[in-house]
């Protein structure tokens, strides 16, 4: 049972990360894609932050009476990483707005038939 | 004084200079800053292979903290060589791009080009010389962004939707990655490569760190495009504008085979990779593929961009077949494929560019008669495909002589056996554009006036790589001393306890001093 | 009860996550998207990640939320069913989740203060940074002085996600005649509501930026908080005013500007001995150069911040405007 409390934490993370993965590839509509994408993306980050956490911690500010910190270097990482994920995002979806222009669709299969596929 | 920062300029240079680009404007200010900062890159790339060449290693601590607290940047063999290519390129594909860019890119947008290549190159230089995993994944975003940039910035709507799967594809490898490097930092503590390569020792075959290198390495085979995940990479060269396609296919995917050998060699070590989690065999089973899959479809393609973007994937191919065999000559092979290649498909691409310059198209049909109106350009295809196919005297002989004389050393016939062959599919890709080129004839709709040589402003960085095609095919001495010694650094400094010896060893003198 | 909440709110991201894959309303989609971000930031805050979740609530429910309704503003509501069958896709996902999962089985366990994790490299900054970087706040310690690099690395990409998003859609100012006065005009409750808290968020996205040495905060929140400000005065009022008063061309120099500053910084060490980015540099005492080396790169990153997130939003809105006209 313990092991379980132990480690449940990183299976529901490992799960969450999966959906995300499964609906990058397997969605049609690229905006759904670009979702999925991010949910991917916060799951990994939520494994760093679960990897940071000290029981019995407190946040990584230094307050009186206080011993016990969490660890505030993978903190440090995952606020990069959401920054790099937005930017993605945003990048990701202009393309999707010229995409509607150019094509008239945002749906995959509908636009590879547009085109000669390589 | 600027000698002390050698490590860091090739990266500072162009990220300061990108934003000054963009505020420059007009097209051809943006352009000569690009080039000359590029330049200037280059010549502290060339700086730092001098002195990696005499002192083995450059360590420069961002910020004056020592690792692994701070960020350390490092450069052995390895990786200035790899960046005085990547450099070089990129400032030849600049001078190059001033006319290209012109035809192909919208002119309100040519300052963002520039730009968007300077971030490139600031990244891709960035990812060469950083000594922490993480500030790889943050190097390697930033590269990666301004690339989705450069490839949508085509008028042709193809661009868009292969700019947006390779974004897809090029997150997904980078997210993978991510957490490969999470899984380490959660058995080791900490994200400084020399200092994870002492730590990871101490856990004999642990899970988490196993599963970390799987992701780790699958990640890296997205960016390099290393069958069967190669998908993005025929769109994406095919559909950019031809300066941005030269560019890539020269430096982007390379870069990706270095941090390949960078986790497999320096971090992980060659015990852990190959004889206990056997990753040489699907290695090497997957880059044959590559090269006889892809030297196929570049037989059958009609576009002269799609032929030469599969002929990528197939020398990609190459280049890990090397490592995979696990030796000091393999890698070299490896590490000397980086450099010749570059060179190789540089010039191709240019060539290409200047064909679709003139003419609109780049359709193989396309090519017919250029023999007679465009000679010059087509001779520098004609040399730089003898080099793909791997005639001697040039460079491109250079990596397969290396390569068979490597599987023969290990007595594997076979492998040098599929090499030949695959040299043998090249002869008839490339043959088939030199066919029209040199003896078919113009077609009747283009009118012979409009097709003449380009400028010397194109031709002169085409004839560049050319020559030293030529150059670097007869005289190897340069580039085969540097990629063997190299390869002999990558295996005896791997994995050594002696290096976390030596950072605790900083840790206590530190404390001592307080 | 802190593994109660825990447990609980990882399952509900799980719901959320799994409604998402067989929702068709792409508008439902990023509305639970939403919810999953903020229900993200919650964990974080109860894993004790107090500036990891300011960033992911503002960043994360903020922004990538916007850009997504701007997007289906253009590109429609609804997916389409695809013809495609989706066994290669679960295998793939249950492949490497199995993978994933074998390797979670001989990882440290949850909140142990003795993992690897927490063992050489973090206790340092637990211990020292306060005495030779001077702030309470660590994370921002880390962040600013010694990974530094790093975020320098982030701005960077900002910048070039700003760069990406300005060259694929433009931000196309309308001949006056031809566009109406945009914005939620017959709504009086936004109006005054809008008016009252707009001064009220730029406000706080001051005291984020300056504050983040001493709590949560820092140049990266308060960039997007300052943003969101102007994003909901264009929301209410139309594009037209917005670029009265932040014109799109200002915006392009703050982006490239906040990069500079940050760069020079580190050039300026450079020139006085230093390494790049050392900060002891920049003034006779080192604590002293640290505090004033941290601020005026957080300044840096909040212009660059603000100006990217602002110019994308504007390059969404005005292509969402000009087909609202046509």
């Amino acid at each position: 049972m313990s092991f379980v409390l132990d480690y449940y934490n990183y299976w529901v993370v490992v799960f969450l990360m999966m959906t995300g993965f499964y609906i990058v590839i397997s969605a049609n509509n690229l905006v759904k894609k670009i979702v999925g994408l991010n949910i991917f993306q916060t799951s990994v980050f939520m494994l760093y932050i679960t990897v940071g956490k000290v029981s019995g911690g407190t946040a990584p500010i230094v307050t009186e009476g206080v011993s016990l910190y969490s660890n505030p270097l993978p903190h440090v990482l995952i606020l990069t990483a959401i920054v790099v994920g937005v930017a993605t995002t945003a990048l990701g979806l202009s393309l999707v707005v010229r995409i509607k222009r150019a094509y008239g669709t945002v749906e995959e299969n509908e636009f590879e038939n547009k085109d000669d596929a390589i | 004084m600027l000698e002390q920062h050698l490590a860091i300029l090739p990266i500072i240079l162009p990220l300061i200079a990108a934003p000054i680009a963009f505020l420059l404007g007009r097209s051809s200010l943006s352009w000569g800053f690009s080039t000359l900062i590029s330049a200037g890159a280059f010549f502290s790339a060339i700086q730092l292979l001098v002195v990696t060449l005499s002192t083995g290693v450059v360590s420069y601590a961002v910020g004056d903290w020592p690792p692994p607290w701070g960020i350390e940047l490092r450069a052995d063999l390895a990786n200035a060589f790899v960046l005085l290519v990547v450099s070089g390129i990129s400032t030849l594909v600049l001078l190059f791009a001033k006319e290209s860019v012109e035809k192909e890119i919208d002119p309100s947008l040519h300052s963002h080009y520039y730009t968007a290549h300077l971030l490139c190159l600031a990244g891709l230089c960035g990812i060469l010389l950083t000594g922490d995993a993480f500030n790889l994944f943050v190097f390697l975003e930033v590269s990666s962004l301004s690339i989705y940039t450069m490839i949508s910035l085509s008028s042709d709507r193809r661009c868009l939707t292969a700019a947006f799967r390779y974004l897809i594809m090029g997150t997904v490898g980078a997210t993978f990655i991510l957490i490969g490097v999470g899984l380490l930092y959660m058995k080791t503590g900490t994200l400084n490569m020399l200092d994870l390569a002492g730590r990871i020792d101490l856990y004999d075959s642990s899970r988490t760190i196993n599963t970390g290198l799987a992701f780790i390495m699958v990640g890296v085979s997205i960016k390099l495009a290393l069958f069967p995940l190669h998908m993005w990479l025929p769109a994406a060269y095919t559909h950019a504008p031809s300066a941005v396609t030269a560019f890539l296919a020269a430096t982007a995917t390379k870069v990706a085979v270095y941090v390949m050998i960078r986790f497999i060699f320096t971090i992980f070590g060659t015990d852990h990779v190959f004889l206990e989690m056997r990753m040489d065999i699907p290695l090497m089973v997957f880059a044959v593929l590559a090269i006889f899959k892809c030297s196929y479809m570049a037989t059958v393609q009609s576009n002269v961009k799609t032929v030469l973007a599969y002929s990528s994937i197939a020398q990609i191919g190459y280049m890990i077949l090397g490592v995979s065999l696990v030796s000091v000559a393999g890698l070299m092979a490896g590490i000397i494929h980086i450099f010749n290649h570059a060179l190789m498909k540089g010039a191709l691409f240019m060539a290409v560019g200047a064909v679709f310059y003139r003419i609109g198209s780049v359709d193989v049909n396309a090519f017919s008669g250029l023999g007679k109106h465009m000679p010059l350009t087509m001779a520098a295809f004609t040399i730089a495909g003898l080099s793909i196919i791997g005639v001697p005297l040039t460079v491109g002989f250079v990596s397969k002589w290396y390569l068979i004389s490597a599987a023969l050393e290990q007595n594997n016939w076979l492998i040098a056996a599929l090499v030949l062959i695959g040299s043998l599919l090249a002869v008839i890709y490339i043959g088939r554009i030199l066919e029209a080129a040199y003896f078919k004839k113009l077609p009747d709709t283009v009118d012979p006036n409009n097709v003449k040589e380009v400028s010397w402003l194109m031709l002169g960085p085409m004839w560049v790589l050319v020559l030293a095609n030529i150059y670097f095919g007869v005289d190897t001495s340069m580039t085969t001393e540097v990629a063997s010694k190299a390869s002999q650094w990558l295996f005896h400094h791997e994995n050594s306890q002696a290096s976390a010896d030596i950072i605790n060893t900083l840790v206590s003198a530190k404390e001592v001093a307080k | 009860m802190a593994e109660f909440i825990n447990l609980a709110l990882l399952a509900l991201l799980a719901l959320t996550a799994l409604r998402i894959i067989f929702l068709k309303d792409l508008f439902s989609v990023v509305m639970l998207f939403g919810i999953y971000s903020f229900l993200s930031a919650s964990i974080f805050l109860n894993l004790d990640a107090v500036d990891v979740a300011f960033t992911e609530a503002s960043v994360g429910a903020g922004i990538s939320t916007v850009l997504m309704l701007g997007t289906l503003a253009l590109t429609g509501r609804k997916e389409k069913a695809s013809k495609h069958s989706s066994c290669l896709p679960l295998v793939v996902v249950c492949v490497t989740g199995a993978v994933l999962i074998y390797g979670t089985l001989d990882m440290p366990p949850f909140g142990d203060p003795n993992n690897p994790a927490h063992q050489h490299v973090a206790p340092r900054y637990i211990e020292e940074s306060l005495k030779e970087v001077g702030l309470p706040n660590m994370v921002t310690s880390v962040l600013a002085s010694y990974r530094g690099f790093d975020t320098l690395g982030e701005v960077v990409v900002v910048f070039a996600a700003a760069i990406g998003v300005l060259s694929l859609l433009g931000i196309r100012r309308q001949k006056d005649e031809l566009v109406a006065d945009t914005g939620l005009k017959e709504h009086r409750v936004l109006h005054v509501i809008a008016k009252l808290i707009i001064p009220l968020i730029i406000l706080f996205a001051l005291y984020v930026q300056f504050h983040g040495d001493f709590g949560p905060g820092g140049g990266f929140q308060a960039g997007v908080i300052a943003a969101a400000a102007f994003i909901l005065y264009t929301l209410v009022f139309g594009l037209k005013r917005t670029f009265v008063v932040v014109s799109p061309k200002f915006l392009a120099w703050m982006a490239s500007i906040g990069v500079l500053v940050y760069a020079c910084v580190g050039l300026f060490s450079m020139f006085k001995g230093g390494q790049f980015l050392d900060y002891n540099q920049l003034a006779a005492d080192p604590i002293a150069g640290q505090h004033y080396g941290i601020i005026i790169i957080e300044l840096g990153v909040g212009i660059t911040v603000f100006a990217a997130m602002l110019s994308i939003f504007y390059a969404f809105e005005s292509q969402v405007e000009r087909s609202n006209v046509q």
